[in-house]
């Protein structure tokens, strides 16, 4: 009796044991499971990270590296038969002279450039049927103005033979790289029959060779010369508008960063203020691209596509974030410090600005750092503020037409020129990147390295 | 040139007055055998503020009417013939006589009332600029000298100066308030405009988005309905919170929970990365890299995907918005107090269900309010879409057809021409406000919730 008892007992101990048993395995199973999803989530989002950085890199990089023609070049004085430059009589006017250099300027513009490669290409390839149209499309439109500036900066050297290097046209380029269908027929081919063949020649005999682009760093945005088309005036009005961030965004930004944390009684306006600045931060970025148009454009009829519109614009997209980060700062700074300096006498604002200020610096400048590189790859709210203009030239102030780097990268996407400016775009998105990282990099580093930790 | 003497001079003048103001008060400190109220810095850069306040706005004035001024005097001086002229022919003869005025000349020959004017106008220049220069000082000088005569051993100059300092940090905080109240009121002015050409109820419940263009003509108003725009909106926002949402909360909770501190420490900035990548970049990725992909994948599966669809924008939304995701839900998940895990697995529950049965409750308000700032983010975002939706304003169920969007359609509207007048770039302004309203309302929901659940736990 007692034993049936007992096995029953153990029978239904062991029952359980083997539910619990089973349950067990069961949650285990699933912790597992769950554990793997976390981890899959963040080697998902790491991947991405991998995918995104490879697939741009691979696209870009050989963007660096373009083709290019040395030639030897003759410049003919009979071609180029402009005479010497004007000289400045002492009884003329500014404007009289400048309306003479001008006549000698447009002299130059006029002169047949193009026969002057025409006969470069003629003597490096030797005997060739090639026609004159085939010869000249080998090098880039753009670059008959290098001898164009060659002779204006130095009129002597008419009459001479000067090693120049040329760009090779956009298609030469996509043609030596392979990044277009060989195997197409020549009717589907952006170079002709003869053209493909000149340029296989003159690459294996090292005339036409791949040399860093430099014209991506040194040249303004071109639409007849795609392969010389630059970075440099899209780089440089980004500059302008950094700057003006910095003068305007920074000093506005700490100013009301100290006065809501420092000096600010507790009430309804500041509590405004505050909501306000989080809500600021939170704004879709084309919003305040409406505002810079609405506002600055058509109120105060700022020019259209001007870096200093631009750069007010960002200031104002960049604001927030500065406040919000200065005023972390600010809040973790020990209250010990403030607490020392009302203690022997200081006022409030000498306890801000000899105390409080200084050690919040390194802060200060890891937050300004993170909102300028944030501002630098905006692109939205600079296209409703007419910065997508196509500009062929070097900003000199930030009064003039511009482009910013995102905006650049944006209208080169949209080039019909595929092949070639595919590799063009992802080579401006690594320099856009890398200016963007070494930002970055160098605010963790300023954050690991000054900013003290309490 | 011009403007450098003035900052010199300006700068001279403040330290001249910074200067007095410091002596006088050492020399009261040290005469009176009285202790100062504030120490001589204070007296001196109060003489430098009031020194330069009004010769600050002496110089305000001249450069907003200098200009008018010597227009006005050039068209005092031209002969009668000449001044009946219409007003372009006028700034065209006023514009070359500053010319000759400023020595650069014009081309061809001065006619002689010219060189005569520009002549006088060269004196006129040099007397009114000399005289406001000696008028900026002169002011600058006589409010140093009554601000000199109040110094005194009580004087509470510091004070003062503190005064000015507070005044300069609140205006400047309230740059911030004056942004909310330009963007409000640029974009309802401006959508005002746009309701006198379309009624709002034909703007907000019309089904069909064909603006048509400006220049068609008046008859050709064409239909301005939101709701396309809004559903293509939605529609992708849709798709980039179901792939950022549960990668992200996957990848926070991991992180928070599992990831041992090295592992932490090195994916967490990697993941970040993808925050801090311009939009255009992703723009560019979708278009050239993801479309094709899902393209070729919807391809071999037999489904239709176009290589510019919600779904493909929605994809790449869903990507850049991870990091925002996993790490603010990162931040909320280890805000819960250790003792509620304890507790559980105290009880003997395994970590994952101590998470989700615990953690995940706890964390549900500020988890909620993380992914409504997240959706804000993904419906104010453009260029993603600009790139890589396709822009096809129609009402449509399909994810992999093209869309357009709110942003997309304030992009396309307000760029190439910048004419305000027509209903075409007007509507920008009407989409611009429906989008502020909608990312406000969830901003302000979502750091409601945010803020009240940090304080439960502090």
């Amino acid at each position: 009796m007692t034993s049936t008892v007992n096995d029953t007992g153990r029978s239904f101990a062991y029952g359980q044991a083997a539910l619990i048993e089973r349950s067990l395995r069961r949650r285990h199973a699933r912790e597992r499971r769950f554990r793997l999803m976390g981890m899959l989530a963040v080697i998902a989002a790491i991947g991405f990270v991998v995918v995104l950085f490879s697939s741009v890199l691979a696209r870009g990089l050989p963007a660096f590296w373009q083709a290019t023609i040395t030639l030897d070049v003759t410049f003919d004085p009979e071609v180029v038969d402009v005479g010497p430059p004007p000289e400045q009589q002492a009884d003329q006017s500014e404007a009289a002279f400048q309306k003479e250099m001008n006549r000698w300027r447009r002299g130059l513009a006029l002169v047949n450039w193009n026969k002057l490669i025409e006969g470069g290409l003629r003597k490096a390839i030797g005997e060739t049927d090639a026609s004159k149209r085939d010869l000249i499309g080998l090098v880039a439109s753009g670059e008959r103005f290098r001898l164009r500036e060659m002779v204006l900066q130095d009129p002597a050297i008419v009459g001479t033979t000067r090693q120049v290097d040329l760009l090779a046209n956009a298609n030469v380029d996509v043609w030596l790289k392979g990044n277009i269908d060989r195997s197409l027929p020549d009717s589907r081919q952006q170079l002709s029959g003869d053209q493909q063949d000149l340029a296989d020649r003159l690459y294996e005999r090292g005339i036409i060779h791949m040399a860093f682009a430099k014209s991506l760093f040194l040249n303004v945005d071109s639409r007849s010369s795609p392969a010389s088309a630059g970075l440099a005036g899209a780089f440089v009005g980004s500059l302008y508008m950094m700057l003006i961030v910095i003068v305007l965004a920074v000093p506005i930004g700490v100013a009301s960063a100290i006065y809501l944390e420092e000096f600010a009684p507790k009430n309804r306006l500041t509590d405004l203020i505050e909501v306000n600045i989080n809500n600021l931060a939170a704004v879709p970025s084309i919003v305040f691209g409406l505002l810079g148009a609405s506002v600055f454009i058509g109120w105060f009829h700022l020019p259209l596509s001007a870096p200093l519109v631009g750069g007010l614009v960002l200031t104002l997209m960049t604001l927030p974030i500065i406040i919000i980060s200065t005023r972390s700062t600010l809040r973790a700074l020990p209250p010990s410090i403030r607490h020392a300096a009302l203690g022997v006498g200081a006022s409030r604002t000498q306890m801000v600005f000899h105390h409080v200020l200084p050690l919040a610096i390194p802060g200060i400048l890891t937050a300004t750092i993170i909102g300028v590189a944030q501002a630098l790859g905006e692109t939205a709210p600079l296209l409703l503020i007419g910065m997508n203009a196509f500009v062929a030239s070097v900003p000199g102030t930030p009064l003039d037409q511009s482009t910013a780097l995102p905006v650049q990268i944006f209208l080169w996407q949209g080039n019909e020129n595929r092949n070639f400016f595919e590799a063009r775009t992802s080579a401006a998105i690594i320099v856009l990147l890398a200016l963007m990282i070494s930002l970055n990099a160098l605010a963790v580093f300023m954050r690991q390295r000054i900013q003290r930790r309490w | 040139m011009h403007s450098l003497t003035v900052i010199i001079v300006l700068l001279l003048l403040m330290a001249l007055a910074y200067r007095v103001g410091l002596t006088r008060s050492r020399h009261l400190a040290s005469g009176a055998r009285q202790r100062l109220h504030s120490r001589p810095v204070y007296h001196g850069t109060l003489l430098a503020i009031w020194c330069a306040i009004p010769a600050l706005i002496v110089l305000v004035l001249w450069a907003v009417f200098g200009d008018e001024l010597s227009r006005f005097y050039i068209l005092a001086q031209l002969p009668a013939d000449v001044a009946k002229q219409p007003a372009d022919q006028l700034d065209l003869v006023v514009e070359r006589i500053r010319q000759i005025a400023s020595g650069f000349g014009v081309a061809d020959t001065e006619a002689p009332y010219e060189s005569e004017i520009a002549a006088g106008l060269r004196t006129f220049g040099t007397v009114a600029w000399l005289s406001v220069v000696a008028l900026a000082a002169v002011a600058g000088l006589v409010a140093t000298r009554l601000a000199w005569s109040r110094i005194s051993p009580e004087l509470r100059a510091r004070n003062e100066v503190e005064r000015v300092v507070g005044a300069l940090l609140a205006f400047c905080s309230g740059v911030a308030i004056l942004t909310t109240i330009g963007i409000v009121a640029s974009l309802l002015g401006e959508a005002i405009r746009f309701f006198t050409f379309v009624s709002p109820i034909d703007f907000f419940f019309g089904t069909v988005w064909n603006p048509r263009f400006s220049t068609v003509g008046a008859g050709g108003q064409g239909d301005f309905g939101l709701l396309p725009l809004l559903w293509g909106t939605v529609l992708v926002s849709l798709i980039a919170m179901l792939v950022a949402g549960p990668i992200g909360l996957m990848a926070a909770i991991y992180m928070a929970e599992y990831a041992p501190r090295r592992v932490r420490m090195t994916a967490k900035p990697i993941v970040e990365i993808l925050a801090g990548i311009p939009t255009i970049v992703y723009g560019f990725f979708a278009l050239t890299i993801v479309g094709p992909f899902l393209a070729d994948i919807g391809a071999s599966i037999g489904l239709d995907i176009r290589a510019t669809s919600a779904f493909t924008a929605g994809v790449v939304m869903g990507i850049m918005i991870i990091p925002f995701i996993s790490s603010l839900s990162d931040d909320i998940i280890t805000q819960v107090p250790r003792a509620m895990r304890d507790g559980s697995l105290g009880l003997g529950s395994t970590h994952s269900e101590t998470i989700k049965r615990v953690v995940l409750p706890a964390a549900l308000p500020g988890l909620v309010g993380a992914f409504l700032l997240a959706i804000s983010r993904a419906v104010g975002e453009t260029m993603i879409v600009v790139l890589a939706a396709g822009n096809r304003p129609v009402l449509n169920a399909n994810p992999f057809e093209a869309v357009s969007t709110v942003t997309v359609t304030i992009v396309n509207q307000l760029t190439g021409d910048a004419d305000f007048a027509s209903p075409q770039s007007l509507v920008a302004f009407a989409l611009g406000l429906t989008l502020f309203a909608m990312t406000l309302a969830l901003n302000v929901v979502a750091l409601y919730i945010v803020r009240k659940y940090r304080e439960q736990y502090e």
